[in-house]
């Protein structure tokens, strides 16, 4: 006679189950981990903001700093901001064409190029670069000066560095961003006048009147002003990921390339977020 | 969570240590530094279990023992960049562990903290360095400024290279001008983390010193994180020994040398 456990396969024996039943807990903390490591880094993150809006409403108001930072933050970004725009509106501009002039609506042109850099592609653009260079900046700062215990020093020095270091940051790109962004939509607007001129001159005032026909301010405030966000969140996240450096040089990198991934994963997922709340508030 | 009476009595005596200590340039009642039993643990590793130790004003202690046995620790408690587990830490005789974040600051205006790799700020110059505490807590005009910069970096040997960066000094005179920015606003206690880490004999010796000559000088009270038993010997008061998060021994050179404590007369031996 048969056994009864000679039809089941091995693997499903009584003697396996037990076993089987040990990798179980291994999968779950593999699944379970990162959720745990993320929801620790959105804690830590929360109780971050919180220390650095605390340390906002205190004396004294660090303008001096301020200051440098805009100037850091602003000015250096500009040239790179420029030219990313000027790129996107001359790319824009050749391609709208060739697909617009297909479909026998060529004199669609300007107000296409102008609609969809002032409302999306200047401000995203603009939020992507910023992220890269000035979230890897403060990135890199901040967690090589962590790592060699420069934050200690001004910290035992009596001075806060949440708002010395993390607020004086986050208040820059906030301010900048929206002024970045109008470089790049100008630029855009410009360097596509000039594509689009190049192949059929046309006057830059004409191009204007045409690219602006039925446009309202809403057009173009709602799209900039969301870059301040975009800037809360570069700001936000450089500082951060900066100020929990750890290691040496290698926590250092890692603070730097984590600060630019993540503010632009978060840059993107705000610009969709915005977009919607954007068209619901101003259709 | 704390009581409302809690609240109310911790703001009084917030605001009683702020007013106190600046009104006395750094120093009030009691010993400069008292630590009564503290605790600090990181994870399941005990750095510190117990501490006692005692500093009185002009007094300098040395804080010797083997690596990571948490001296530097000690010092970052003293100065609040670190909360203890539990523990007191009295600071001219106020306790400072249960200070806000303001009140914790006015204290610290008055401790001068030197670091193990000297912590200068990268992106400053020199002059910008020892200028920085003058800035953010004096009401010093610039050319005020610049001359207590000239007078403090003279006062460390550095005064010829006010204009260099960090990156461009050598260890020994990174130190020395993280000495003259830790004594900017002429503090009561300066704390020292490894002064002579990783410098060769003559510029460690230099380093004592200056140490020495500073401490006449500011007549403040000093602790001294080191492992070179040497320096501790000719810069300090008195010496205490750590091992195993515990103070083993606590006394003059002469009493420790005297000692019978095995982890005593093993590190001696090793030192010498």
């Amino acid at each position: 006679m048969m056994s009864p456990n000679a039809r089941i396969p091995r693997r499903w024996t009584n003697l396996d189950a037990g076993q089987a039943a040990l990798p179980l807990p291994s999968a779950l903390v593999s699944v379970w981990s990162p959720i745990n490591h993320f929801l620790e880094w959105f804690g830590d993150l929360g109780l971050f903001a919180w220390e650095v809006a605390r340390s906002a409403v205190r004396r004294p108001f660090e303008g001096r700093e301020l200051i440098r930072q805009l100037d850091e933050i602003g000015s250096r970004s500009f040239p790179l901001v420029a030219l990313a725009g000027a790129a996107i509106g001359a790319v824009l501009s050749l391609e709208s064409r060739y697909s617009l002039v297909r479909f026998g609506a060529k004199s669609m042109l300007p107000a296409a190029l102008v609609y969809s850099i002032i409302r999306e592609t200047g401000p995203i653009v603009t939020g992507l670069v910023v992220s890269g260079r000035v979230g890897a900046g403060i990135g890199a700062e901040l967690g090589s000066m962590k790592v060699t215990e420069q934050i200690d020093a001004i910290e035992a020095s009596g001075v806060n560095p949440f708002k010395f270091l993390a607020f004086t940051r986050i208040v820059a790109c906030i301010l900048m961003l929206p002024l970045l962004t109008l470089v790049a939509d100008f630029c855009g607007v410009l360097f596509g006048w000039i594509a689009e001129t190049l192949v059929e001159p046309v006057s830059f005032l004409s191009f204007l009147n045409k690219g602006f026909v039925g446009a309202n301010f809403s057009d173009l405030l709602a799209p900039t002003f969301r870059t301040a966000v975009f800037g809360l969140i570069i700001g936000m996240i450089g500082c951060f990921q900066g100020m929990r450096a750890k290691g040496g040089t290698a926590g250092v990198g890692f603070s730097a390339t984590s600060s630019v991934v993540l503010s632009s994963l978060f840059v993107i997922l705000a610009d969709v977020i915005l977009v919607k709340f954007i068209l619901v508030f101003f259709p | 969570m704390r009581h409302p009476e809690q609240e109310t009595l911790l703001a009084v005596e917030e605001s009683a240590a702020t007013t106190a200590i600046a009104s006395s340039g750094g120093k009030s009642d009691g010993p400069a530094v008292v630590l009564r039993g503290l605790h600090k643990s990181f994870g399941n590793q005990i750095v510190l279990d117990g501490i006692d130790l005692t500093v009185e004003d002009g007094e300098t202690l040395a804080v010797l023992g083997r690596s990571g046995t948490g001296k530097s620790v000690l010092l970052k408690l003293i100065i609040g960049l670190q909360k203890p587990d539990s523990g007191s830490i009295g600071i001219h005789g106020q306790e400072i562990t249960l200070l806000h974040l303001d009140a914790l600051n006015a204290i610290r205006k008055k401790m001068g903290f030197l670091f193990q790799q000297a912590a200068l700020y990268d992106s400053l110059t020199v002059e910008q360095n020892v200028a920085f505490p003058l800035k953010r807590h004096t009401k010093m005009t610039e050319s005020e400024q610049g001359d207590r910069v000239k007078e403090l970096l003279a006062s460390v040997g550095m005064e010829g290279d006010l204009k260099k960066m960090p990156s461009d000094l050598s260890g020994g005179m990174q130190k020395r001008v993280g000495l003259a920015r830790a004594l900017a606003l002429d503090p009561g206690i300066l704390l020292l983390d490894e002064p002579t880490a990783g410098l060769d004999p003559i510029t460690s010796g230099e380093i004592d010193e200056l140490i020495l000559k500073l401490q006449a000088e500011h007549h403040m009270a000093s602790i001294v994180v080191t492992h070179d038993l040497h320096s501790a010997k000719t810069i300090a008061d008195r010496l205490a020994l750590l091992h195993e998060g515990k103070v083993q021994i606590e006394g003059s050179f002469k009493e420790l040398e005297e000692s019978d404590n095995a982890f005593v007369e093993e590190f001696l031996k090793r030192d010498s």
